[in-house]
């Protein structure tokens, strides 16, 4: 009754590299696509771009870290752009209404307000009546944005309030260069603050181990004790008000607030979650995956046509890249279980 | 006899589903270091009781009293904090995460801890694993354990949360003879610490071999209870059914004048079993066993082409055949009853008729190539006759259905495609015993007929009530071949074993 496949010397090695998601092939995967693009175009080598691609990924990231969460319960969630919207623009609306800046922390504050209402709303949903995620949040979806553009309003908003707009321009990090400087804006530092607590709380609380247990095997974690409704309300809680306040900071990075914005454009943050490694079944999932699945999709988006690849390819190449991720995946576990009958057989016969 | 301590009492329990009386007036006593064996058939009550014990489940009155005191009805966490551990069929693990951690978690969340550390989780199940000197790698994913290491993870998580009464469900089920032995070994460990468990199981003798009380339920009635030692196989097989089950060696008669309805020589599967040959006869029940692993249930898909062998010959009547495909086997009219027939050889969802008739539509079509209704309906009210299902009627959906029926449902499918050779990996593996004696008998009958019939199994009484012969695969080779008188319980078990 020995364990089997006890990880030992060379493989043991690979395997940490890999990581448990494919995290290490994916970064293999990253490091090829920049080094590719910087041979084809060294113009692309240049802080100016890094700067560009990190300013490109703040909004995404927040958005994918709450659709991991969702995921490694085993639920999908398509209604984050939805929130999104309907926290950051109806929290303008207000603001404009009041005529006075209400500063930023109570812009923040309301819109994760907001984000927390239509949370609870998929959680209970899901959670008490048991439905499929991805119905529900598909859903909802239409339902936030019909009910923002019905009650909150429908037009553009040029000028934000001035604590909003001025952050646009605020910078960490500047740097000179040929042409103009090379500016890195402040809201990485919240983005990358928002990944180490998502991480931390995934890793260490038994909140986050909780996720993954119910996304492992939801039966199994209620017989165990877990509070699986009030846990599955909890995340679904999480997720809105991270797609609240990446909503919020969607705006002040465009500078207006246009409730046309972001609902449609779900997908390219589904697929960079998938491709950091999570599993659309549960259970499976890594914040470091998560934010180089992320990266990996800006640079497709941003900087794939420094190679002179075409826009339209651009598309093309997420697709092969999601259906080579995700099959190279199933693969692997395929070959690991077929290894791990010969591995017992021989065994049994030493 | 040790000083009998109570830990858990269930007095007078009711429970009624839907006007149906799933428990009827059932007490039973768990006492601290003593094995209680929970025996009946499929349906019985058996799980409803574990439910109203692990507080899944309320019961309509009754009492349970844990140490003397009587309890307020049980929730799943007020159970687990009395001290009681469920060990489910399926383990109820969680196969994306290590072991170390499926064995820590859920004390955690018993005492609604809310941090977790990977490092302290891993520290409090290496106590638990060395305590019981076993041999489990606290770091690997528990979905690539073999079904003894995850059972024995179960077990280990049930001790983590200081369990006082463990409820073990069908633990052996999945296991060979040696996990079997091993697992006896470790549970009289926990005796030892003082524990009292209560164990479900289809396998009597094994149940009677550890268990040191034991209570018998039937269609929700306490039928009785004693020491395990006022018990024998015979009492409580009358007991469990109701009626005398006969259980001997009964069987079918060979046709040796034709030439072998299948012929298998020098079969070869690099990795998996070598030289395998043998011939089966019309009329002729094969056995075939082994240790999981020995390259039984492997030489049963080569035949059915599921992974087709590398080199040797096969024939049927008289006729060499190659194998490559699912196709080709079918096309040989060899059909194939897989090990795991809830996943792979039932549509649950569908009714019992839609199951019999799947495997073979194919005959069952008219001159226009459409399905012809009424053959349809001919066939499957024949075997539904024929195996004697018991279901409301064809339309019944299969998930409803009891283990034993539901294996009676696959059986018909097969039967429904006229194979010549019938192939059955664990015919009746989780079948309660009455139902088991009946499937037996549809093989013997089939058998009668003029089928030829290779049985795959390591439940030893059921190879030496039915086959023929019996040949004994280790490391992927026939190590034996038991004819005639030689094929007893004790020779299968000790061939096996060696």
């Amino acid at each position: 009754m020995s364990s089997l496949l006890s990880n030992q010397g060379v493989p043991s090695i690979i395997n940490r590299l890999r990581g448990a998601n494919n995290e290490g092939v994916l970064l293999l995967v990253l490091v090829a696509l920049v080094l590719t693009i910087g041979i084809l175009n060294p113009v692309f080598f240049s802080v100016s771009t890094l700067f560009s691609v990190l300013r490109g990924a703040i909004v995404p990231l927040i958005f994918a870290l709450g659709v991991l969460i969702v995921m490694i319960s085993g639920g999908i969630d398509v209604s984050f752009a939805a929130i999104a919207i309907f926290a950051s623009y109806t929290t303008v609306v207000i603001a404009q209404d009041r005529g006075t800046d209400p500063g930023l922390i109570v812009i923040i504050l309301m819109a994760l307000f907001f984000g927390v209402v239509l949370g609870t709303f998929n959680g209970i949903v899901i959670a008490r009546f048991r439905l499929p995620t991805l119905i529900v949040t598909l859903g909802t979806m239409s339902l936030f944005k019909g009910l923002l553009l019905a009650y909150v309003g429908s037009k553009y908003i040029a000028n934000l309030p001035p604590s909003m707009d001025s952050l646009s321009t605020e910078y960490v990090m500047s740097i000179p260069q040929e042409q103009g400087t090379a500016n890195l804006n402040v809201l990485v530092i919240p983005v990358a603050l928002i990944a180490v607590l998502v991480w931390w709380i995934l890793s260490r609380t038994m909140f986050g181990r909780s996720i993954y247990a119910i996304g492992g095997d939801q039966e199994a974690a209620r017989r165990a004790g877990f509070p699986v409704v009030r846990t599955q309300l909890m995340i679904y809680i999480l997720a809105g008000s991270l797609a609240a306040l990446a909503g919020v900071l969607h705006l002040i990075l465009g500078r207006a607030a246009n409730p046309q914005d972001l609902v449609g454009n779900e997908l390219d943050v589904l697929a960079a979650v998938v491709l950091g490694g999570a599993s659309v079944f549960g259970g499976r999932g890594s914040v470091f995956g998560t934010v180089l699945g992320v990266l990996l999709i800006q640079i497709i988006n941003n900087s794939l046509i420094l190679a002179g690849v075409p826009t339209a390819w651009q598309q093309t190449a997420v697709g092969v890249l999601l259906i080579v991720g995700v099959g190279i995946q199933a693969i692997s576990a395929k070959r690991s279980s077929k290894k791990l009958v010969v591995t017992k057989t021989l065994q049994e016969q030493s | 006899m040790d000083q009998a301590v109570p830990v858990l009492e269930v007095r007078n329990i009711v429970k009624t589903y839907g006007g149906v009386k799933a428990l009827d007036d059932v007490s039973m006593t768990l006492v601290a270091g003593h094995v209680h064996c929970l025996a009946g058939e499929n349906g019985c009550g058996k799980s409803t009781l574990i439910k109203i014990i692990s507080g899944v489940e309320r019961p309509d009155s009754g009492e349970i009293l844990i140490d003397g005191t009587v309890q307020a009805p049980l929730s799943p966490i007020d159970s687990i904090r009395a001290g009681i551990q469920v060990i489910y069929q399926d383990f109820s693990l969680f196969p994306n995460l290590s072991v170390g951690e499926n064995i820590a978690i859920t004390s955690q969340v018993a005492n609604r801890s809310k941090f977790f550390s990977r490092s302290k989780a891993r520290d409090s199940a290496a106590t638990i694993v060395e305590e019981l000197s076993l041999n489990l790698d606290l770091d690997e994913l528990v979905e690539n354990l073999s079904v003894a290491d995850k059972q024995l993870t179960a077990i280990c998580r049930a001790l983590v949360n200081d369990a006082r009464i463990i409820i073990m469900d069908e633990p052996t089920t999945a296991l060979t003879h040696t996990e079997v032995a091993y697992l006896f070994e470790v549970v009289n460990r926990l005796r030892e610490r003082g524990v009292a468990l209560l164990f479900v199981s289809h396998k009597l003798e094994e149940a009677l071999e550890v268990s040191q009380d034991v209570t018998i339920l039937r269609s929700g009635i306490h039928i009785v209870s004693g020491p395990a030692g006022d018990f024998d196989r015979q009492s409580l097989t009358k007991f469990i059914t109701g009626r005398e089950v006969r259980e001997i060696r009964h069987l079918s008669e060979p046709d040796h004048s034709s030439h072998p309805l299948l012929s298998v020589k020098n079969l070869s599967l690099p990795g998996a079993f070598s030289g395998i040959t043998f011939d089966l006869h019309p009329g002729e029940i094969l056995g075939i066993t082994g240790l999981l692993g020995s390259g039984r249930t492997e030489i049963a898909e080569a035949l059915f082409g599921v992974r087709p062998a590398r080199s040797g010959s096969i024939e049927v009547d008289g006729h060499a055949v190659k194998i490559r495909s699912i196709r080709d086997a079918l096309k040989a009219r060899i059909g194939y009853l897989p090990e795991d027939r809830l996943t792979q050889g039932l549509f649950l969802e569908k009714s019992v008729g839609d199951n019999i008739i799947a495997s073979s539509l194919d005959t069952h079509r008219s001159r226009f190539r459409v399905l012809d209704g009424k053959r349809v309906a001919e066939t499957i009210g024949g075997i539904f006759d024929r195996l004697k299902i018991k279901a409301a009627n064809v339309e019944a959906i299969v998930r409803s259905l009891s283990g034993g029926n539901a294996q009676r449902v696959v059986i018909g499918k097969l039967l429904a495609t006229h194979p010549r050779v019938l192939i059955l990996n664990g015919p009746t593996v989780g079948v309660d015993i009455g139902s088991k004696e009946q499937i037996l008998d549809i093989l013997r009958a089939e058998a009668a007929a003029g089928m030829g019939i290779i049985v795959i199994s390591d439940d030893a009484p059921e190879l030496v009530s039915v086959c023929n012969r019996v040949l004994v695969v280790r490391q992927g080779m026939v190590a034996e071949t038991l004819e005639g008188e030689n094929v007893t319980i004790a020779g299968i078990q000790e061939k096996t074993a060696a």
